[in-house]
């Protein structure tokens, strides 16, 4: 079995809680939020349809660049910034292993 | 006032299966949705997006879910409020609950069965300040008489399809037309693209971006909106702005019916049939929760099924009934259709 990475999530009341993140089930970071019971809607289910999962990347991890999908959605979302990503779009893997990262408002 | 058996408020894929389980036990349903067509979520979001989890479906549409789900149960000639939101349901008699829309049409039925997803579908709104003191006065978040915007000066925000729709349609209508996006590339229908580079192109619209509305001016009504145009900032003088960025659904005045609610959904007897701490007020699909809750199309089917019994036996406490097989008994409409096995022919063999 892999070893879970870890996630610091900031949630909107500023508060950071340290998530475990498996690597052998094809998890998201809006899906690990709502495993673990934080304030994330997921309306679209992960299909970057909407911005409920929209979070800033607060470290430095290298992740895989927005799909035109994810652009898409983010040009119309609010409160976009230049390190808004779509939760739903980014997969666990060791390369973001220690991720810090913080919810955006809800709309 | 529309009577019927079973009011279902939410016509997505759990409510329109609802009226199929209830038209074999003879009941009869009627649907409120707030959107003008139904299918809820798979018909407003993702109407194109294959689902793999639908028993017998290897594939399918969303899109084609909800013709299939049409199809099958348009023999019990289902009749729908479309285009209208529940906003009050209150006990009408011992028997009854009398269900009234934002347009305050009116609904009575013994039973009420809420299918309403994540809730009702309503625009998203930019976080511009102030924007409320201007809805209906300059600001509007859905196009209901295009009329209005005759000889209007207009500007669109937004990056999708409805964005583009109307700004090629108020093009031909308003005094002028500025569509604004924040970027260069929109998420729409190629042929509407390419007509709005088209009107672009002959100088019938403005096109700004990557731009965005960032603060509205004006007394009492709209005169104008400021606009961050590549890092300028500038005001353009309008009559109308119409920000476009889609819908989200909220659970809305439901929330306030006196149901028991548990993290935004409405808990129900899991256990049984689906009933919610109102008797003859049922909860189905992913508007529901219950322990071990997964929001899941072909969850909400069985939840369907297990509620029409139940509603059933409110309905004629009197009437006995058995579960009774399509493949045995067919499917009778009130159309008057009847869908059956072809019956076994049998000859000797001499």
């Amino acid at each position: 079995m892999l070893k879970d990475i870890t996630i610091h999530l900031i949630d909107r009341e500023g508060i950071s809680h340290t998530l475990s993140a498996p690597l052998d089930m094809q998890l998201n970071l809006m899906e690990i939020c709502k495993a673990h019971e934080l304030p994330v809607e997921g309306t679209c289910g992960g299909m970057a349809m909407c911005a409920s999962c929209q979070c800033y990347i607060e470290s430095s991890h290298s992740i895989l660049e927005r799909s035109a999908d994810e652009e898409a959605m983010l040009s119309e979302a609010f409160y976009v910034k230049d390190n808004s990503r779509l939760g739903c779009q980014i997969q666990m893997s060791n390369a973001i292993d220690g991720l810090i990262v913080r919810l955006a408002p809800s709309e | 006032m529309i009577k019927t058996d079973i009011l279902i408020i939410g016509a997505g894929p759990t409510g329109l299966f609802a009226v199929f389980e209830a038209g074999l036990l003879k009941l009869k349903c009627h649907l409120i949705d707030s959107l003008p067509m139904p299918g809820g979520q798979c018909a407003e979001i993702y109407p194109k997006k294959p689902i793999y989890d639908i028993p017998s479906h290897p594939e399918i549409l969303a899109g084609d879910l909800v013709k299939n789900l049409k199809k099958q149960i348009a023999p019990f000639q289902p009749t729908y409020t479309l285009g209208e939101s529940a906003i009050s349901l209150v006990k009408a008699d011992d028997n009854n609950f009398l269900v009234t829309t934002n347009k305050g049409t009116q609904h009575l039925a013994p039973v009420v069965v809420i299918a309403g997803g994540l809730g009702t579908f309503e625009p998203r709104k930019p976080p511009i300040e102030g924007l409320e003191n201007f809805e209906g006065k300059g600001v509007n978040y859905i196009i209901k008489d295009p009329e209005v915007y005759h000889n209007k000066k207009v500007i669109i925000a937004g990056g999708g399809d409805s964005a583009l729709d109307w700004t090629i349609f108020l093009e031909n209508i308003a005094a002028s037309v500025t569509l604004i996006h924040r970027r260069n590339e929109f998420r729409g229908a190629l042929d509407s693209v390419e007509k709005v580079q088209q009107l672009k192109n002959k100088g019938l619209i403005q096109l700004l971006t990557p731009a965005e509305v960032i603060a509205l001016e004006g007394d009492d009504f709209l005169d104008s909106v400021i606009v961050n145009h590549l890092g300028d900032s500038k005001s353009i003088e309008c009559d109308s702005f119409i920000p476009l960025f889609g819908l989200t659904p909220k659970l809305g005045p439901i929330a306030n019916w006196g149901l028991e609610i548990k993290k935004n959904a409405i808990l129900v007897d899991n256990s049984l049939d689906y009933q919610t701490n109102i008797p003859g007020i049922y909860a189905i699909g992913d508007v529901n929760t219950y322990p071990g809750k997964l929001k899941l199309i072909l969850c909400g089917f069985h939840e369907a099924t297990l509620m029409c019994q139940s509603a059933f036996k409110r309905i004629h406490p009197d009437r006995k009934n058995v579960l009774k097989y399509t493949t045995v008994s067919g499917v009778a409409g009130f159309d008057g259709s009847l869908k059956e096995a072809s019956k076994s022919f049998i000859k000797a063999i001499k």
